[in-house]
């Protein structure tokens, strides 16, 4: 544990001197969370509320969601370093690492995902708070619910990643995997509308996709449409996403693995 | 013979903008790379241009293919300014950096040379003459269709050769060009630039710490340090100048003290580092050390570039102080 | 100039015959990229299924406003697009490579890994702004006709100036790349919508100082029928070429002062 711990450390230290990049990213989303929110206030005026939300409610997630676009790295495809490693056939020397692989990578992410949340997660609430009246959490328990709900969002999306990144090595094919799970997540992910606006028939199914985990769920708690038991309801959730992807991604590492001992690379 | 290059006084000061540690101000500070160089080249010359590290070279080299603009002084190359016309030199001129490579990485290799030809403008049978006489001259046929960033080291500075010589360049810059290199592919490499130099009479400035290169291939040398030339001649009247003696590095069987009757300038355990005066051979030395010694290894160590170029700098020096 | 655009496309063949290379990677390319940026489009269906009429504008009205401004900033970015990889070229040293040949360095930077997928996004908009034409309940004058194109070349130049101006602040500082996107990308974003969306002062900054609303809203206003949220007068709404060949000259003279920089400080 205490490697993993270590692994996690090196990793934020590296992250951290990626400063100005990072602030520069934060620009990029903080006009595109103000873009969004100008589209979502315009619709709003035709209605005060839809799917349960009220305008405060769809401006803060714009910004919301803006922010998580860095740490949570739904869209960057399949853990692309790795990929290469992968092509390049060093990824030998770290599966053969006496310490387990997809915790290495998971403990790697989190720490890359540390740093990020405080440069590209802060920025684009506070430039929204500074033109908009947001919807902040209002109890407690909310609060201490957000940090836990955005770690869990990372766990899922590092899953949903490491998945795309072993499917795209046993089918050779990186480009054409990793466009579809951009497409998948960019649609299922709350990103570019609240799942809360889609149509009826497709609502259900996009809110239990685990990509809804790593996006809209965060949101809807910071934005307090959970309390009590549904707030444990839909952590828990997430939880289940998390080991069930991670699981999934255990049985194919093994058969990766099988592979690299047999074609060498 | 006609000047094909010519420097006159030329300066290149950088900026350099850094952080003192414990500071948040940045600092300013005005850094000479070159410092009133002046020197010509004559067309067909092949000439070696030596330097330790940061001496100048590459900002030489960039200054006359108009990358990097001059902050004073005069530049001509084949009759043209590198900082105002360097479209027009542009099709004079073949470049080739030994660290990094001006070819195509994802795109295989008959790729960059058309990317070539396009940029060049090569009318399509004089390309396909150029192209086709270097790919043999070079080797470069089975390797049309790979990949540049798949090539092995000796690979790509033939492909980057050849890129650079498809337009039939009156002057060819060489950056390192054999650094890397196995032994049979910098020989291979040494030849070929000979024999393009008494060909087609093109016109070479070679920047490089391989003494090999030098000796193979140039008539002239020049040094730059710390911005200056501090030699312009060839490599004997170098030599001359600067006597840094060979060495001979014997391994002993056991320690000792220093070997008697030679010069010992170091000593480190069994192993003993012996000058070889300048004017005598190695082979007499080492027979004599054999005959009085238990001598169970040796080998012989050449003065670096460096060594020679400190030494020569050091003098310069010590001269300027006397004088 | 006309050397310069002979030399792009000459390397541009070459790039285009080297992605066709692999015929089906570039098709599930180009698919893939068609979906992408057919979201945007989706999520204005997804607006329209809760209101008829979004911020004074139909359906039609919006998937024009889309189709126009994405039919001009695909061309765009096929064409000048890669220029904001100038901060790869800078630190990965190729740059010295570029200006070493004869041959305009903004021409090989835009042209460098051409590649037909970004028409990916061409086609999608290109789709959206034929059913768009179709539905659109517009009285079609002459010159509401004539406007058409003209805005949408027009639109090509703007979102190509943006491009270069952004790139070549990558001069300065290699690091920032990403905050140019806001121009581009955000920049086409944003068109998608009628502007009156906006804030009357951020309508303005995109008036006068990015002046992304003649790329599609101006002259839209002026075809559809719409009044000006900022009250312009009417000859505005024709100025988008005027704007155009502005930008690129400013394009042009930055770009060249941004490569004049180059060459004095080293990298």
């Amino acid at each position: 544990m205490r490697l993993y711990l270590a692994v996690a450390r090196a990793s934020v230290r590296r992250h951290v001197t990626y400063r100005a990049a990072a602030f520069a990213g934060a620009f990029a989303n903080i006009v595109f969370g103000l873009i969004r929110a100008y589209v979502l206030i315009a619709l709003f005026q035709t209605k005060p509320e839809i799917g349960g939300y009220d305008v405060a409610a769809a401006v803060t997630f714009c910004f919301l969601t803006q922010g998580l676009i860095g740490p949570i790295a739904v869209f960057s495809g399949g853990l692309p370093e790795v990929a290469q490693r992968f092509r390049s056939g060093d990824i030998a020397l770290d599966l053969y690492r006496p310490a387990d692989f997809q915790g290495w990578l998971l403990a790697t992410d989190l720490g890359r995902a540390v740093p990020d949340f405080c440069y590209r997660s802060i920025p684009p609430l506070l430039a929204g708070a500074l033109v908009f009246e947001l919807r902040l959490p209002d109890s407690p328990a909310l609060w201490l619910a957000v940090p836990v709900t955005a770690v869990l969002a990372v766990v899922v999306s590092f899953a949903l990643r490491y998945l795309v990144m072993l499917a795209a090595t046993l089918l050779h094919d990186e480009r054409g995997v990793s466009s579809v799970a951009t497409i998948l997540a960019l649609f299922f992910s709350g990103i570019m509308i609240p799942l809360t606006l889609f149509p009826a028939w497709l609502r259900p199914i996009a809110e239990l996709s685990p990509w809804a985990a790593t996006i809209q769920v965060p949101a809807d708690i910071f934005l307090g449409r959970y309390h009590g038991f549904a707030l444990v309801a839909v952590l828990a959730g997430q939880v289940i996403w998390a080991l069930a992807l991670l699981g999934l991604g255990r049985v194919l590492t093994a058969r990766v693995r099988r592979r690299v001992v047999v074609q060498g690379g | 013979m006609e000047t094909v290059i010519e420097l006159v006084d030329v300066a290149k000061t950088f900026t350099r903008r850094h952080r003192r540690p414990g500071s948040l101000r940045r600092t300013r500070t005005n850094v000479p790379a070159v410092n009133g160089l002046s020197f010509t080249v004559a067309a067909g010359e092949v000439v070696g241009y030596l330097g330790p590290n940061g001496a100048g070279k590459s900002t030489t080299v960039k200054m006359l293919t108009g990358i990097l603009v001059p902050s004073s002084g005069r530049i001509r190359v084949a009759g043209l300014e590198p900082s105002r016309q360097r479209s027009t030199l542009a099709r004079r001129v073949g470049a080739v950096f030994g660290q990094r490579t001006t070819l195509w990485w994802d795109l295989p290799l008959r790729d960059s040379f058309q990317l070539i030809r396009h940029l060049y403008r090569l009318d399509p049978a004089r390309y396909a003459c150029n192209l086709d006489q270097l790919v043999e001259l070079l080797g470069l046929g089975e390797l049309l269709d790979v990949p540049v960033r798949q090539l092995s080291l000796g690979q790509r500075m033939r492909g980057d050769l050849a890129a650079a010589l498809l337009h039939d360049p009156a002057i060819l810059y060489l950056d390192e060009p054999t650094i890397g290199l196995d032994v049979v592919s910098k020989s291979a490499i040494r030849q070929f630039l000979l024999d393009r130099n008494r060909t087609q009479g093109t016109t070479i400035l070679l920047t490089t710490h391989d003494l090999g290169d030098v000796e193979r291939l140039c008539d002239r040398v020049m040094v730059i340090d710390h911005g200056r030339l501090a030699f312009d001649g060839s490599l004997e009247a170098l030599r001359a100048l600067v006597p840094v003696p060979r060495l001979l590095v014997v391994d002993l069987a056991a320690a000792g003290p220093p070997m008697a009757g030679v010069e010992v300038i170091r000593v480190d355990g069994p192993r003993q580092w012996v000058t070889i005066p300048a004017g005598s051979s190695a082979a007499a030395l080492t027979a004599r050390l054999m005959a009085g010694y238990d001598v169970r290894d040796l080998s012989v160590e050449e003065p670096s570039i460096e060594d020679v170029v400190h030494r020569l700098y050091a003098g310069h020096a010590g001269a300027a102080r006397t004088s | 100039m006309v050397d310069a655009v002979r030399a792009y496309c000459l390397l541009a063949r070459t790039w285009t015959r080297a992605a066709a290379q692999y015929p089906a990677s570039l098709a599930m390319l180009t698919l893939s990229q068609l979906v992408i940026t057919g979201m945007d489009a989706v999520v204005i269906l997804i607006v329209f299924q809760h209101t008829s009429s979004y911020a004074g504008f139909s359906l039609p009205e919006v998937m024009f406003l889309y189709g126009t401004s994405g039919v001009s900033f695909a061309i765009a970015n096929s064409t000048i697009g890669t220029v904001d990889q100038l901060g790869q070229h800078i630190r990965a040293g190729t740059f010295d490579a570029i200006l070493l040949r004869p041959v305009p360095a903004l021409v090989q930077v835009a042209a460098d890994q051409f590649s037909p997928r970004r028409l990916g996004k061409l086609v999608q908009a290109v789709v959206v702004l034929w059913v768009a034409l179709a539905t659109l309940d517009v009285d079609w004058t002459a010159s509401r006709i004539a406007l058409v194109p003209v805005m949408i070349v027009s639109g090509v130049f703007i979102f190509g100036a943006i491009w270069v101006l952004g790139a070549t602040y990558q001069f300065f500082a290699v690091e920032a790349a990403e905050a140019m996107n806001a121009a581009t990308y955000g920049g086409n974003f944003v068109t998608q919508y009628p502007l009156s969306i906006l804030s009357r002062d951020a309508i303005r900054a995109l008036t006068w100082v990015i002046p992304l609303a003649f790329v599609n809203w101006l002259p839209a206003l002026y075809i559809l029928d719409q009044p000006d949220p900022l009250g312009l007068p009417t000859p505005v709404q024709f100025a988008s070429p005027l704007v155009a060949l502005v930008l690129c000259l400013i394009a042009a003279l930055v770009w060249r002062a941004g490569v004049r920089r180059y060459r004095s400080t080293g990298s």
